[in-house]
């Protein structure tokens, strides 16, 4: 807690939000039935790591991700300069690629800024099958808005780092450290107008992922 | 909030009158629920999920003050500023005095079910705050000043040619334009303007975890991610029921919840907010509003474990056929049915009794709330009360005297097959609702006491 933060909570502690706590917790604590145990999550997977990648490609057809693999970042920098690259403002994360885009750095820039961006290239630390969703936390991104704001989408992954299901995923996550983390399975999309869908509701309106190695 | 409250009975009535719209109403949401189906039987691992995720959730009410003491802990630990809010008065208020301290009178707002429970955009407006949702859905019925009719598809009951029109008058769209690719354009230029320039946003929460102070926001539209990441200050409301154990635990509720709402994995985004940004200030609203209440009732509690997924509402026959406004709450359909009573019996009377019974609801629901039954529970406890319906009262009344005469139980059986095949019009008419829909069946030649007396020597 910041100083600002304590400041805050003097000023603002009101007698009713002290009372209201103590109250609530009160009157749950008296509610609440009797303990109830906590179950022991097992799903085994019994599949291979290369049937994983299969079933995770499967999946990101059907969520309009298109899927590129790549060996190493070099094919990677090539296959950007003939496809992608040619966008008005493209940015990464991802310093193996600074020369072929502008390489964002953690600075004080306003995340305003970023509105116009067109392509934005970051990492994810790894990819799930069974969805498609890639987990992506601030520190690989910078800014945390960067992935919502920009126009498309680029995501790049190591092949080895593709589990199974989301319990696999957890136990990957599980003591890290994040401020802000986030799972991405696709472009931002809708379908609120008649059940029809329509990619880039809010955010990139297109997805590519890019699976190294 | 709803300010007109009607009747579940009469509402239906009114929704009904446009017959094809009913049927229309009816597939859109069949065909959501069909969606579900093949997510969830994809998984063989299924039922295994909403047994852990029932147990999970069975855990929490066992030990929620503990859950919500540690939350808090870890979450001021993180940055984030906590409050509690004993109902929605209060809520609203802390909201309200947040956005005067910080000057603001506009904020944008992700989808968040409990602000719509506590009727948090009146209030605000009230007090010249204007309040825009972002949700695509959220914003068109905002525009056509109408609460939601769905919690997950809130403009469920909207066609596309009524929102071109809509969209026309408000974001000034081609007259007579309708293809939602074209709407959602407009609305994401309007809505980007919007996100850029209010320094205030408000999500909801999903999943909030004790272990880690972490809160958990599901969308597929990013309009939560766009609103909080560029505002100064994030505002976050939950009710004290949305807390979960471990962080592990998320691995089953994020298997469950998109599958069960619309037949996804998973939502396109699921945010896991722990920190605030350097420059950013993050609060945290925990409301009761009734809840620490209802954990005390032994047969209601259990609709605590809610993750609002509305594969309930999707399934069941009496929703889809009288749409979601019929519910006037905040959450409708079966789910809605059991929670509101909670908050106040008398205003919400007629919704126990607005279900077949037919259990659909308690088959698909991820984390195994036995709704039917509830609702069942609920008709017991109105009708002891004086609350149920009164032609129902009337008609029970009769029925309790005529089954315990058991002369004259034959009588008005043999009556009844008489009537029914002679001057079918007797029953079948205005005052009997059974028939606005429906034919009788044709009346059997005797009854099963005739029949038996007959056949027990064979």
């Amino acid at each position: 807690m910041t100083i600002s933060h304590l400041k805050y909570k003097i000023q603002n502690l009101k007698q009713y939000e002290v009372s209201s706590r103590e109250n609530i917790l009160k009157v749950v604590l008296k509610n609440q039935p009797e303990e109830r145990a906590l179950p022991v999550i097992d799903i085994p997977v019994t599949t291979s790591h290369e049937e994983w990648v299969e079933a995770l490609k499967k999946r990101l057809e059907i969520l309009h991700v298109d899927v590129r693999e790549v060996a190493d970042y070099a094919a990677l920098k090539d296959l950007l300069k003939q496809e992608a690259i040619p966008q008005d403002r493209t940015v990464t994360t991802i310093s193996e690629l600074s020369d072929v885009s502008t390489l964002i750095e953690a600075v004080k820039e306003d995340a305003h800024s970023l509105e116009d961006v067109d392509l934005a290239i970051i990492p994810a630390h790894f990819g799930v099958a069974e969805n498609g969703a890639m987990w992506v936390t601030e520190s690989l991104v910078k800014y945390r808005v960067l992935p919502f704001i920009t126009q498309q989408l680029a995501i790049v992954v190591n092949r080895k780092d593709i589990v199974y299901n989301m319990h696999q995923a957890y136990q990957r996550i599980a003591g890290t450290n994040y401020d802000f983390g986030v799972f991405i399975a696709g472009p931002s999309k809708t379908a609120d107008i008649e059940q029809s869908l329509v990619l880039g509701a809010h955010g990139p309106k297109g997805m590519t992922l890019y699976l190294l190695g | 909030m709803h300010s007109k409250v009607t009747n579940h009975a009469d509402a239906a009535i009114q929704f009904n009158l446009d017959e094809p719209r009913v049927d229309w109403h009816d597939k859109t949401l069949w065909f959501i629920r069909e969606k579900r189906d093949l997510a969830s039987h994809a998984l063989p691992e299924w039922e295994q999920l909403r047994e852990y995720a029932s147990q999970i959730k069975n855990n929490v009410l066992s030990n929620l003050s503990q859950y919500l003491q540690e939350f808090e802990k870890n979450a001021i630990a993180n940055g984030v500023i906590v409050h509690w809010a004993a109902d929605a008065a209060e809520h609203n208020q802390i909201v309200h005095e947040i956005l005067k301290k910080h000057k603001v009178d506009r904020m944008v707002k992700s989808k968040s079910m409990l602000t719509e429970e506590c009727g948090l955009n009146e209030h605000l407006e009230h007090n010249g705050i204007e309040v825009i949702d972002t949700d695509l859905g959220e914003r068109i019925v905002q525009l056509a000043k109408e609460p939601p009719s769905h919690i997950v598809l809130p403009c469920i009951h909207w066609k596309k040619e009524e929102i071109g029109e809509l969209f026309h008058e408000h974001l000034g769209t081609d007259k007579g334009a309708s293809d939602p690719k074209y709407l959602t354009a407009a609305a994401r230029e309007h809505l980007r303007e919007t996100f850029l320039t209010r320094r205030v946003a408000l999500t909801g929460v999903n999943f909030a975890v004790a272990e880690t102070g972490e809160f958990v926001v599901s969308t597929n539209e990013g309009n939560a991610d766009m609103g909080a990441h560029l505002a100064d200050v994030h505002i976050a409301c939950m009710g004290i029921e949305k807390i979960i154990p471990k962080q592990q635990h998320l691995s089953v509720f994020l298997r469950l919840l998109a599958r069960s709402a619309t037949g996804q994995p998973i939502t396109t985004y699921s945010s896991h907010f722990k920190k605030p940004q350097p420059h950013q200030e993050m609060h945290l609203v925990l409301v009761d509003n009734g809840r620490s209440v209802q954990l005390g009732k032994e047969d209601f509690r259990n609709s605590l474990k809610c993750i609002r997924c509305a594969a309930c509402m999707n399934t069941c026959p009496v929703y889809r056929r009288s749409g979601g406004h019929s519910y006037h709450n905040a959450v409708a359909g079966p789910i809605g049915s059991i929670l509101t009573p909670n908050f106040d019996m008398r205003v919400n009377k007629d919704l126990p009794f607005a279900s077949t019974l037919c259990g659909s609801c308690s088959n698909v629901c991820p984390v195994k709330i036995d709704i039917h039954d509830q609702l069942y529970k609920w008709r017991q406890v109105l009708m002891k009360e004086g609350l149920g319906p009164t032609t129902k009262n009337a008609s029970m009344k009769m029925m309790g005297w005529v089954l315990s005469k058991p002369a004259l139980y034959d009588i008005s059986g043999k009556a009844a097959r008489w009537v029914l095949k002679n001057t079918p019009f007797v029953v079948s008419n205005g005052m009997n609702p059974w028939f606005k829909q429906r034919e009788m069946p044709a009346p059997p030649k005797e009854s099963f006491k005739e029949w038996y007396k007959k056949n027990r020597k064979n």
